[in-house]
């Protein structure tokens, strides 16, 4: 059978020889091992490494962008609240130096006011000590001077000083009334 | 066929021009192994050596995959993205295509390899130009399909489907499903064969009558008549280029074809 076969063969191109079928076997298991062992799943790793890769890639520099956003972000709001806090310590600064300056102004004016004030006691104080002074000086001098016109002696010293007293208060009184018939 | 086929067989009868035949793909001197089912002539070497090659150069180029492919890398992944994309994801779909994407890429590049073998210097002959292969390709496609449509929607539906189409009234499937048997399950595998096997022997008798005739006109008859072998050298080559296209061609029907089948067999309905 296998020789007919085979005889057949040599003339009848659509009856197979054994040798060819053997062939083709062979031929199509090591073809179909090789596309499913080898080319196609290394074909797919590579396809799907690359694809792998971009997507990688791809999220790194969405990260990145992420990242230099946030930090942009965050530099902005600090900058704003470091120029906030310029501001504030500027507006403090200049509140503290007027309060600075008004009580500095007030501390001068109230020492000038007390320096016046004592000055002022001061004066009065020397004034009261010349009159007194004067008044007892004046006294004596105008004695001398009027016991010698008038040539009686005032030596008694009760009615002399009496005498000045009296005097004296009449001067006081035509001065007290001075000024205020000058304000009249 | 037959007929057409034996009109082939040599007419060495004027002695002066031997006009190419059937003798060039039947009862070639063996190289290896006389007489054992191992015998290797010159069309089965064409065939081990195509195949070899082609194995060698995807091993070639996708041995250091590389994320940024280098020449080789780039046509393999070319290669075998076109069978994806054109064949497998466009006819099956991609769930289905990727698993049938192996045998699909298996099927094209080795029916590719062993055509374009016809136009290779000192080979001259298609791997695919000896009854056994489209065979067995036929084969392979036939179990293929049934054994998606019986794993895909269960036997009794495969068959159903397969047999009595839907949508068509009840009395015609006295007559449409002998046909449909016929046309799926006989037919189908035996035409891949054959479309196969004729493309291929067709076009290499075609090429070797035009190159022996050149070589008639030209060495043997001599004096005018080698103006004709100027005529019948130039359709040589442009029968070449036909004749490549016609590879390349083949192997992507043959493929397609498979695809179509088992895109058909796992179908809900026709």
């Amino acid at each position: 059978m296998p020789e007919l076969v085979l005889a057949e063969a040599e003339t009848n191109p659509f009856l197979p020889a054994i040798y060819d079928i053997t062939w083709s076997l062979v031929v199509l298991l090591v073809v179909m091992v090789f596309f499913v062992r080898f080319a196609i799943p290394r074909f797919r790793q590579i396809l799907d490494d690359r694809a792998e890769a971009i997507e990688g890639n791809i999220a790194k520099a969405d990260d990145a962008q992420r990242k230099a956003e946030a930090a942009l972000e965050q530099y902005t709001a600090q900058l704003a609240e470091a120029r906030i806090e310029a501001g504030q310590i500027r507006e403090q600064a200049r509140a503290d130096g007027q309060q600075i300056l008004a009580e500095l102004r007030e501390q001068a004016s109230s020492e000038a006011a007390r320096i016046t004030a004592t000055a002022k006691v001061q004066i009065e104080a020397e004034r009261q000590a010349a009159v007194l002074s004067l008044r007892s000086e004046v006294g004596s001098l105008a004695i001398d001077l009027a016991s010698g016109v008038i040539g009686e002696s005032l030596n008694d010293d009760a009615r002399a000083s009496a005498m000045v007293d009296r005097f004296l208060a009449d001067i006081e009184s035509s001065e007290n009334a001075a000024p205020s018939a000058g304000k009249n | 066929m037959i007929t057409a086929a034996n009109l082939l067989i040599p007419m060495a009868s004027d002695g002066e021009f031997h006009a190419p035949g059937i003798s060039e793909f039947l009862g070639l001197p063996a190289l290896f192994f006389e007489g054992t089912p191992f015998e290797i002539n010159r069309i089965i070497l064409v065939r081990l050596v195509a195949i070899a090659v082609m194995m060698l150069l995807f091993w070639l180029a996708l041995r250091k995959p590389s994320l940024i492919p280098g020449r080789n890398q780039s046509i393999a992944e070319l290669a075998l993205g076109f069978v994806q994309v054109q064949i497998a994801d466009q006819i099956l779909g991609k769930e289905m295509g990727r698993r049938y994407l192996p045998l699909l890429a298996g099927l094209f590049f080795g029916i590719l390899a062993m055509n374009v073998t016809g136009v290779v210097p000192f080979m001259n002959i298609s791997g695919t130009s000896i009854i056994a292969m489209p065979l067995l390709l036929g084969l392979v496609a036939y179990v293929v399909f049934i054994y998606a449509g019986i794993k895909g929607v269960g036997a009794g539906k495969f068959f159903k489907n397969s047999l009595f189409p839907a949508g068509v009234p009840w009395p015609i499937y006295i007559l449409l499903a002998p046909i449909e048997f016929i046309n799926i399950f006989i037919v189908r595998p035996l035409s891949l064969a054959l479309r196969l096997l004729l493309n291929m022997m067709v076009g290499h008798l075609l090429l070797v009558l035009c190159f022996s005739a050149t070589n008639f006109f030209f060495f043997t008859a001599g004096g005018w008549a080698s103006l004709f072998g100027v005529g019948t050298l130039a359709f040589g080559f442009i029968f070449t280029f036909v004749e490549f296209a016609v590879y390349i061609l083949q192997a992507y029907i043959f493929t397609l074809l498979t695809a179509v089948y088992v895109q058909q067999a796992v179908a809900e309905e026709h």
